[in-house]
């Protein structure tokens, strides 16, 4: 079975802040677990070249262009909508 | 004015992954200069050089992620010779390093990824990790500096550049201590091809001053010295490797690839001066000795004007190749060698004398007692660079 994208992306994240996916807290801020803004914009690039979208992600302005980063589970799931938007 | 030594150096570059494999190597004559390993050789018509290779540098992911090779270089240099130095923490202290190239191979592997492979992102810190004073920001960073810190670019002559204004800053007093020297790291696709452009590359041997010399060839690597207080250095039993004694630097206004002899002459009287050397005291030059006919002839012309004598001269541009903006500091170390050891660094690729090109060349493994030489670089651009320095 191909795997849903969810888990692609969890995966990305977890590399990112040094975590199994498994250990991801999904209602966790993305600074509790060690993902500072530039570790988000890495983790964003890498899933940018996974699934070959263009996420709008502004360090400067998070939350600005309708992309959700307050929690893990938020940015996961409007990633999601990219992907399957297509 | 306060006298300026060096205390501490290190290197990553072709011949060596730290100053006792270099000098090593450069007493020997050793070349490094041997068959090109990297993407889109094939599209080269250059295929030699000198690498750095079986080299990996001790720096953890998450470093790593800012580090461009000629950065990597440059911090592995830089806390070799914070290490022999033997000093704590500098909060005065800065670094100055010279550059020409920067980040290349990430500006090579960015453009590769956005017009030949057409993607439609590169890494978020591309800019960070190409911008020419990564080198200096990250070594500041790496030992904690909070002093002056920035890059020189001078094309072939920024390591001397940067090294001749560290050693101004200390003999001004403005800090007790500089770290200072240069990296290039430009053996990627791109940044050959620009130099095959010129013409100028040789596809078989690097021969300074020898008749059928026929161009340079490119390397890549880093050295840093520490530049110390001689007071300062004396007073806390530091070992001294050399001293500096003296620093010019001078523009031809001419040619933008052309070298000049009076432009030469220039500046290594201009050196002399600053350190109240005389020619007859300068034991031995390291020349710029690129390896093309047009800088050698000239260079040998102009140190013939200066310096009547029978002054040893050799280019180690034929051991570690050409580092560009890291040829000066790596060039420093042939000098430390010759001063602290009596050991004359021979040039390779020698094959028989050139009449336009009267020079005392050592080919073979020297040992000579020198008390004072002299390390040119003069840049493509016409800009000059030459330091003196004298045994400790």
């Amino acid at each position: 079975m191909i795997p849903a994208p969810r888990n692609r992306i969890l995966q990305i994240l977890a590399a990112q802040a040094l975590l199994r996916p498994e250990d991801l807290r999904l209602d966790a801020r993305p600074e509790e677990l060690g993902l500072d803004s530039l570790g988000l914009v890495e983790a964003i690039f890498a899933i940018e070249e996974a699934f070959d979208i263009s996420i709008p992600f502004n360090a400067q302005e998070p939350g600005a262009g309708g992309f959700d980063t307050s929690t893990i589970g938020a940015v996961v799931a409007a990633i999601e909508a990219l992907v399957i938007k297509g | 004015m306060a006298r300026v030594v060096i205390t501490g150096a290190g290197t990553v570059n072709p011949l060596g992954h730290d100053v006792a494999s270099t000098f090593a190597a450069m007493g020997a004559g050793r070349s490094a200069i041997g068959p090109l390993n990297l993407t889109d050789l094939d599209r080269l018509h250059v295929k030699i050089a000198a690498q750095v290779t079986g080299w990996k540098g001790d720096f953890d992911r998450s470093d790593l992620i800012w580090m461009d090779p000629f950065a990597q270089y440059a911090v592995t240099a830089a806390r070799q010779a914070m290490a022999q130095a033997g000093l704590g923490a500098l909060p005065e202290a800065g670094v100055i390093l010279g550059s020409a190239g920067g980040g290349l191979q990430t500006v090579d592997d960015s453009y590769r990824s956005v017009y030949q492979l057409g993607k439609n992102r590169v890494h978020p810190f591309t800019v960070p990790r190409l911008m020419a004073s990564a080198g200096a920001s990250l070594v500041a960073r790496d030992l904690g500096l909070l002093g002056p810190s920035y890059t020189v670019a001078s094309a072939c002559s920024s390591s001397n550049h940067a090294i001749g204004q560290a050693f101004q800053m200390v003999r001004m007093g403005q800090t007790p201590v500089m770290l200072a020297g240069g990296s290039d790291a430009m053996l990627c696709f791109g940044g050959i091809k620009a130099w095959e452009g010129l013409r100028v590359l040789s596809e078989t041997a690097c021969r300074p001053f020898s008749k059928g010399r026929d161009g340079m060839v490119m390397g890549e690597g880093a050295a840093v010295f520490v530049l110390e207080d001689r007071d300062h250095a004396l007073a806390r039993g530091a070992v001294i490797l050399a001293e500096i004694a003296g620093f010019s630097m001078t523009s031809d206004a001419g040619d933008m690839v052309q070298p000049s002899i009076h432009g030469a002459v220039r500046a290594m009287q201009a050196a002399l001066r600053d350190a109240k050397m005389s020619a007859a005291e300068v034991g031995y030059i390291n020349a710029h000795g690129t390896g093309t006919v047009a800088n050698d002839r000239c260079e040998a012309h102009a140190i013939a004007e200066v310096f009547q004598g029978d002054v040893l001269v050799s280019s180690t541009k034929s051991l570690h190749g050409h580092l560009i903006g890291g040829a000066g500091a790596v060039e420093l170390l042939a000098c430390l060698l010759a001063l602290q050891e009596g050991v004359i660094a021979p040039t390779a690729g020698y094959l028989a004398p050139d009449p336009e090109c009267p020079v005392n060349l050592v080919t073979q493994q020297k040992t000579a007692a020198v008390t004072a030489v002299l390390s040119n670089s003069f840049a493509f651009g016409g800009l000059n660079a030459v330091l003196a320095l004298r045994k400790a």
